[in-house]
């Protein structure tokens, strides 16, 4: 057998399985995409087209390019490369970012063009306003605490003995692995509330108050403070995503520095002010950032502890409220916009952040 | 201050700060994790209770009786387990959850590649809009998407995506968390992969590497750390995911995930709270065994890139 000839049963041999491969991709598709299917069978399918899949998409486009003439493969392989992240992103953030503004601009039906009349409505309607102030107080009280509290246990938690530390600290972050409709079922748990007279009180929070000898306390009824009951799931839920980014960065301050301080004559304060924590300030600017994108979509504690009411809604909640509750595309789609406009400042200091970063390198 | 110095070589006085230091640390380390622990505590030994116990007392009168017997129950976890189509929900769970972890991972981590060590045209400016997509909110897109599922795309009366069928269907979930988890992937992992040393690099193309054998071979290997934790973060994210399932999903009972049975708990909490509690906790040990087990690797890949700079 010729080398040639070897190389074309190699070649056949290679589209043969390719093709098998492929034609099981789409038979492993259809079959996952039957709701009726065993669901053991369906997850090991999954699991197989999602790895498969991927895998085939890459190397089946990589073997085009190398079918290219030589002087466009350098030109086409980079587009192999980010396509299909490219295509995702495309379909899936750009597409409705644009979709959802055009939106915005029409009536509850997306039938008639109505202007500005979706933003002037939200922003007349009183319970919208409420909802913006809300949003608004979340954005800044829970990375503030998430960010404090989280740098603090870190700088502390670093003072203490290996295991002590690591133990601190998954307790921290253990509520991180607590999705929010979870965390929500923990904290009806404080927040829980029975009239006098009812049986006795199953929350902690009242448990402690009627405790002391108080009457007890509808937490989640009692507006504005309400809002902040809310936050504090929250602030707990993140405070362990700050703590552990934190804790790392605190421990890539180099020894050299703070001994060198140390032995000036500085305190545990000072060197925490004037050393570490400038060193650390990207890190912290990093998570803090990450967290108000992460507070400022936040829909399901809301959703489910009080589902906006009482004067607890907060925008992500009315927007989608409006668009899947009242059927109103043109005012959750201005919901939506209002959202992302917000961000926009956010958005600069993230790409600001990652130019001074280029720069470095 | 000048006094005491003198009087004390610097190293003991150090010691004896610190170890004057250690209790007030201690013990401000202890107040927080038990302030962050006591919630997650009523819900564990909540879901052990009786149904009327649940319902009369708080659950920290257990501690006054722990060591009797009825005390605790698991008809709780039973019930969940086996009588409200709870494991169905957990193995929906998973069909959504891995391929959703799988796929983002694999396309972020070519991408990631192109933008770090491939040269082309626009590359800086698509990195910048990439980054910039991580803040769009969620909310904002699932609209556009649910109509792209149902009816296709269109753009100022032209179709540019046609109906696909999709909602209801895992893939519909996978790649909804697919394109929303990308942004911050690429990020992370660019990161990462940006930052392994160029000489490597240099060698293998010398040697007559493709791109392709350099990614698979050099790129995927040396980047597992950051692979591994962005993977788990991906998976917790999309484990816990309320929203777009109930979205793109459906509420069916068939299709349903752990997050939606819950909340269907939720609903009706009035005769159902002890069931909750169970539901809840079976729903957090998969994340939080996922988490405690590749804890390691997660802190040391995620800083890996943001601490440098």
């Amino acid at each position: 057998m010729s080398p040639a000839t070897r190389l074309w049963l190699v070649r056949a041999a290679w589209i043969g399985s390719t093709i098998a491969t492929g034609a099981a991709v789409v038979w492993s598709a259809g079959f996952i995409t039957d709701p009726e299917a065993n669901r053991g069978l369906v997850v090991i399918a999954a699991i197989a087209l999602g790895v498969v899949g991927v895998a085939l998409l890459f190397k089946g486009m990589d073997f085009l390019v190398d079918r290219l003439p030589a002087r466009y493969q350098e030109a086409v392989r980079p587009w192999v490369f980010v396509g299909p992240a490219v295509f995702i992103l495309g379909i899936y953030l750009v597409y409705p970012a644009i979709n959802t503004t055009v939106l915005s601009f029409k009536g509850r039906n997306s039938q008639e063009w109505v202007g500005l009349q979706n933003f002037t409505d939200i922003f007349t309607d009183h319970d919208s306003l409420i909802s913006l102030r809300n949003s608004l107080l979340w954005v800044i009280i829970v990375p503030l605490f998430a960010v404090g509290i989280g740098l603090a246990f870190a700088t502390l938690a670093d003072k203490l003995g290996r295991r002590a530390e690591a133990t601190a600290k998954s307790i921290i972050f253990m509520p991180m692995a607590i999705s929010m409709v979870g965390a929500a079922i923990v904290w009806l748990f404080v927040y829980s509330f029975r009239p006098p007279g009812f049986g006795s009180q199953i929350g902690v929070l009242n448990g402690l108050w009627t405790g002391l000898g108080n009457n007890p306390v509808a937490w989640l009824l009692q507006e504005p403070w309400n809002n902040l009951y809310l936050m504090i799931i929250l602030i707990w839920l993140e405070t362990g995503f700050a703590m552990v980014i934190l804790s790392a960065a605190i421990k890539a301050v180099p020894e050299e520095i703070i001994e060198a301080a140390r032995i000036d004559g500085a305190n545990d304060w000072q060197i925490f002010w004037r050393v570490t924590f400038p060193t650390i300030a990207s890190t912290v600017v990093v998570v803090a950032t990450t967290i108000v994108i992460t507070v400022w979509k936040v829909f399901d504690i809301v959703f489910v502890m009080t589902g906006g009411n009482f004067g607890t809604s907060v925008v992500a909640q009315r927007m989608v409220t409006e668009f899947f509750t009242f059927r109103n595309a043109g005012h959750g789609a201005a919901f939506a916009v209002i959202l992302f406009v917000a961000v926009i400042p956010v958005m600069a200091i993230n790409v600001r952040q990652f130019r001074i970063q280029e720069e470095r390198r | 201050m000048t006094a005491e110095a003198v009087v004390l070589p610097r190293r003991r006085r150090g010691l004896i700060r610190r170890s004057l230091d250690r209790w007030p640390v201690k013990l401000a380390v202890a107040i927080i994790a038990v302030i962050w622990l006591v919630p997650t505590i009523g819900l564990f030994l909540t879901s052990f209770r009786p149904e009327p116990d649940i319902q009369s007392t708080g659950w920290w009168t257990v501690l006054g009786h722990l060591w009797k017997p009825s005390t605790w129950t698991f008809h709780n976890y039973s019930v969940v387990l086996f009588k409200q189509g709870f494991s169905n929900a957990f193995l929906n769970t998973l069909a959504v959850t891995i391929p959703a972890t799988v796929i983002p991972i694999s396309v972020a981590a070519f991408a990631a590649y192109a933008f770090a060590w491939m040269k082309f045209r626009g590359r800086q400016v698509l990195f910048v809009v990439v980054v910039g997509l991580m803040v769009i909110p969620l909310q904002m897109a699932l609209i556009p998407i649910l109509r792209l599922y149902t009816s296709g795309g269109h753009l100022f009366g032209i179709t540019i995506i046609p109906n696909m069928n999709l909602n209801g269907t895992f893939p519909a979930v996978w790649l909804a968390h697919t394109g929303f988890g990308l942004p911050l992937a690429i990020y992370l992992l660019r990161n990462y992969i940006g930052g392994l040393p160029s000489s490597l690099f240099e060698s293998a193309r010398i040697d007559g590497a493709t791109h392709f054998q350099i990614f698979t071979k050099l790129v995927v290997p040396l980047s597992v750390p950051v692979l591994a934790s962005f993977a788990i973060f991906q998976f917790l994210w999309v484990w816990n995911d309320y929203l777009i399932a109930l979205i793109f999903l459906g509420a069916e009972p068939r299709v349903q995930v752990i997050t939606q049975a819950i909340a269907l708990l939720v609903g009706d909490r009035g005769e159902q709270f002890h069931l909750l509690t169970a539901a809840a906790f079976v729903s957090m040990v998969l994340p939080i065994t996922v988490f405690f087990s590749l804890q390691r690797f997660f802190v040391r890949g995620l800083t890996a890139g943001s601490v440098k700079g």
